[in-house]
Order: C-alpha cells, then structure tokens, then sequence
C-alpha cells in the first residue's frame, strides 16, 4: 500500500516538474523567436521541412474526408428534400471542425513525430551540446525557428485541408450524385459566416500548431538520448498532440459556438 | 609532483569538487590544475567520469560542492552571457564530433564565426577554408556529415573547435574507435595545433600509448579520486597497483574481473 502511494506521490512530482520545464521551455523559445526574425533564411528552411513536406499528406487526406463528407452529407439529407445544402455542411464541417481539427492530428503525426525525432537524436548525438559549448544558443538557433514555423503552417495547412476538402466533396455530391453545381456554392456562400465559422477555425488551427509545435519539440528536447529515449519520447508526441488537440477542441468549440 | 591548484600556472583550477549521479559519487572532493600552454590528459577507464568532467568544466553541469576557475573565473557563478563569452574561448572535440548533420563541413565549421563574429562572407570563406586546410580536409567541404568517416567527422569538428581560436581546447575521448591513420593523424594534429598555435590543451582518454606520447602531465583517476598524476615519466613509473593495471591493461589486480557477487558455488548449487 505504501509503494503504491509512493509511486504515485512520485509520478505526480514528475508530472508537475515535467510541466514546469515545459512552461520555462516555451517562455524561452518565445523569447528566442525574437532572434529568428532578423534572419528569415532559417525560418524558411524550416517552413519547407514543417510546412510543405506536410503538403502531400494534408491534400491527399483533406480531399478524401472531403469525398466521404459528400457522400455521408448526401444520403442523409436527401432523406429530407434538402441536398441543395450540401455545400453548406461540408463546408462548415471541414472550416469549423475537421479541417483544424484532423489537419492538426496529421499535422502531430507527420511534422510533430518528425520535429521530437530529430531534435531527441541531435541530443543524442550530442549536436545541442556542441552547440552549447560553441555558446550558441540551441534554443535559439534551433528551436525558435521550428517552432515559429509549425506555428505558421498550421493554420496554413488547416486551410488547405478545407478547401481541397470542399473540392472533394463537390466532385462526389456535384459530379457523381447530381446535386445542382450553383446550389452547392451559393448555399455555401450565403450561409457561412466569415467571422463565425471561417476565423473561428483559423483560430483553433492557430492553437492547435502552437501546441503541437510546444508538445513535439518540448518532447525532442527532453527526450532520454538514447535510441529508445527517442522512439519513447516520439510516440508520446503523437499520443499527446491527439490528446491536446481533441481536449482543446471541446473547449474552444464550447467557447465559440456553444452557450456554456 | 603536485600541481598545484594555485599556481599562476594554472588555466583551471579545480578545487574540492564532489559530483554525483544518483548515489554514485563520480568525483569525491577532487582538486587538480591544468597549465597553461600545455598538454595535459585526464586518463582513467571507462566510467570515471571524465566526460563529465569537461562538462564541469565547460558550464555545462553543476557541481554539488567545490569550485572551478577558468581564467580565474568561477564557471559556474557566472551569468549566463558571461559563460557564453567564455566559452567562445574554449573549443571543445566531442566523441562523437557533434557535427550538425543537416548542413555541409564548409557551413559547419562557418557556424561559429556566422554566429559570432560581424566578418563578411568573404572573410569567413578565408578562415574557414584555412581551418580546414590545417586539418587537412579542404577539399571535403561539400560534404555532408553523414558522408565522413569517424576520423574525417572528429577532424572537421576540430577545425570547427579552433574556427574562433580559442586559448583552451578539450579533447573528449579523441582517440576512440580510430583507424591507425586517422589516429596519427589526430595525434599530430592536437600536438600540432597545441604548439603552433601556443593553446591549452585537455585530452580525456583511456588510450594509454596515444595520450603518454603527446601529454606533459597526467592525472589518472579512479573511483572519484585521483589515483596519480605527473609526467607520463612519472606516470609510467608510478608505484601504484592500480596506475600500473591500467596502463598495462591487466585483466585482474585493483580493479577485479568479477563484478561484485556472492559465491560463485553457492550461487550455482543453491
């Protein structure tokens, strides 16, 4: 009974020291990113290995779940007489919901894993170290410009997702099942709002890719350098981007949409 | 035979050092002196915690007692850009060469200099070309890191330790997993660049005939203590079982063959 209060006494110390590093890690890359801004050739480097190598990934997927929305939208509402408003449910589905949400998901999977990886194996490789001793700063010349980037991705990313989205699913409900082309857009138009449904999304994509940049490098920096510190210290990236990434969302849907 | 930790001498000075990982003492009240201007080994096997020695010494970790001075300046008091200006002074040679594996040996050993120095590109593409000519890899600075051997890697990292020229250089475990070519070469190059270029050199190893050749004085260490330390003369010499097993290589003496355990019949019988 003992060791069994002991070791949970113990797991929550670590968690909460976990936490604290991570907070004193995000202050520094936050005072860091200062130092990126004068030099854009980093930063853009960065946006190429984060941003557009997730290119492929984020188009191919946004146009499936595009498809399937058309599809699943489609025999749903024509039970009702209403598949004229396709265009709106797939649109305000993928902008207020699933463009952020499963575009950040993906985003965690590719860039995330990737970022904790190379960042846990420059540590064990003793590359952060080097740098140290050459008294350049690892956080700033390493970390800022990754993160800087993920974070200017994101919501990049999110929108190219709801936008080959919504071609995905005027090819399946306009090209295959026959819904009127003109209705589709126009419907689309007319009901969603700029303000409530586009920059609502834009701004959950903005949170997701801060805290998913957070999460992936935080894990990479604090990785145990070894082989198997790294795999570990990668799928808890993963693991907790989704966690974050799903828990945020209810909370910011609820503070967006919902009259909680 | 004592260097002394006060001498004017001194470029570091360690003194009354206690660190500890977990409950293992790694170094238990140590104090020794690196001069300046010369060569001196930390030499001890795998374990004692000669890594982290330089990891002491360079900032980078925190003693649990005992002070070390760098030019006078206690390391770990200092504020953060004071340790950085610091270091600027110190190169430091990693095992593994710490190389940054995501971009060229010219844009390695540049970094420093871009990093620190207000030197147009011009001026940079000069000193680090004559960087890579004393370590005699010029012609492999389009390479990338993953394309050099263990000896070329060590070899670009050094010309990358030097690109500020610094007073200091430490060497971690230099000679390791080497080739014979590469390791004469490594061994001339540190020789070479301590002399010529008038620095302070501190190699950690437990290459016995590599580091006595090149060294002006040695400490060996053993279980968190200085075992011995002189010249490698002295060391050679040295009266001590435990000095005498180590630059042997003898598989049994001081330190046993056996890791600790119970009895071996009754462990098998029981």
């Amino acid at each position: 009974m003992i060791d069994f209060f002991q070791t949970l006494g113990h797991s929550v110390l670590s968690s909460f020291a976990k936490l604290g590093r991570s907070c004193f890690f995000l202050l520094q890359i936050l005072a860091g990113i200062l130092t990126v801004i004068p030099r854009p050739r980093l930063l853009t480097k960065q946006l190429y290995s984060v941003g557009v190598l997730s290119f492929l990934i984020i188009c191919i997927s946004g146009f499936f779940v595009g498809m399937v929305l058309g599809l699943q939208g489609f025999y749903i509402l024509s039970d009702f007489g209403a598949e004229e408003t396709l265009g709106v449910m797939v649109a305000a589905s993928l902008v207020r919901e699933l463009g952020p949400v499963v575009a950040a998901l993906l985003f965690a999977g590719r860039a995330g894993s990737a970022l904790t990886a190379e960042i846990g194996l420059m540590k064990a490789t003793e590359q952060l170290s080097g740098m140290e001793m050459m008294a350049i700063d690892p956080i700033k010349r390493i970390i800022a410009p990754r993160f800087l980037a993920g974070f200017i991705s994101m919501p990049l990313l999110a929108a190219l997702f709801s936008s080959i989205g919504v071609i995905g699913g005027q090819i399946v409900g306009v090209g295959l099942l026959g819904v009127d082309d003109g209705a589709y857009w126009s419907q689309m138009q007319s009901t969603l709002d700029f303000q409530e449904d586009i920059i609502n999304g834009v701004i959950k994509s903005i949170v997701f890719g801060f805290i998913v940049s957070w999460i992936a490098l935080f894990e990479g920096y604090d990785a145990v350098p070894t082989s198997e510190g790294v795999s570990r210290a990668t799928t808890r990236t993963v693991v907790n981007s989704a966690f974050a990434i799903l828990g945020l969302d209810f909370i910011l849907t609820a503070l967006m949409f919902g009259d909680i | 035979m004592e260097n002394s930790v006060s001498s004017d001498k001194d470029i570091i000075s360690i003194q009354n050092l206690t660190f500890s990982r977990g409950h293992r003492k790694i170094f238990d009240n140590i104090s020794l002196g690196i001069r300046r201007g010369k060569v001196t080994a930390i030499m001890g096997p795998s374990g004692t915690g000669k890594t982290t020695l330089l990891k002491l010494i360079g900032g980078q970790l925190y003693p649990e007692q005992g002070q070390i001075f760098v030019r006078r300046q206690n390391v770990h008091q200092l504020k953060r850009a004071d340790l950085y200006n610091l270091r600027k002074r110190m190169g430091m040679l990693f095992q593994s060469g710490a190389l940054l594996t995501d971009i060229n040996v010219y844009d390695n050993v540049a970094l420093p200099l871009r990093e620190h120095t207000a030197l147009n590109e011009s001026m940079i593409r000069t000193l680090v070309l004559m960087k890579l000519h004393a370590v005699g890899l010029r012609g492999a600075r389009d390479l990338m890191p993953g394309e050099l051997s263990g000896g070329m890697a060590r070899r670009v990292a050094l010309a990358r330790a030097i690109a500020l020229d610094p007073t200091m250089i430490m060497y971690d475990e230099p000679f390791t997993g080497q080739d014979p070519i590469s390791l004469g070469v490594l061994v001339k190059l540190i020789k070479e660049l301590n002399d010529t270029l008038g620095l302070t050199s501190i190699i950690v190893s437990h290459d016995v005939e590599e580091t006595l050749g090149i060294a002006d004085y040695i400490y060996v260490l053993s279980e968190g203590k200085i075992a011995g330390h002189g010249t490698p003369e002295q060391i050679s010499n040295s009266g001590s079982e435990w000095v005498q097993q180590f630059l042997k290589g003898n598989a049994d003496g001081p330190v046993h063959f056996h890791y600790p355990a119970d009895d071996y019949n009754n462990d098998l019988f029981q």
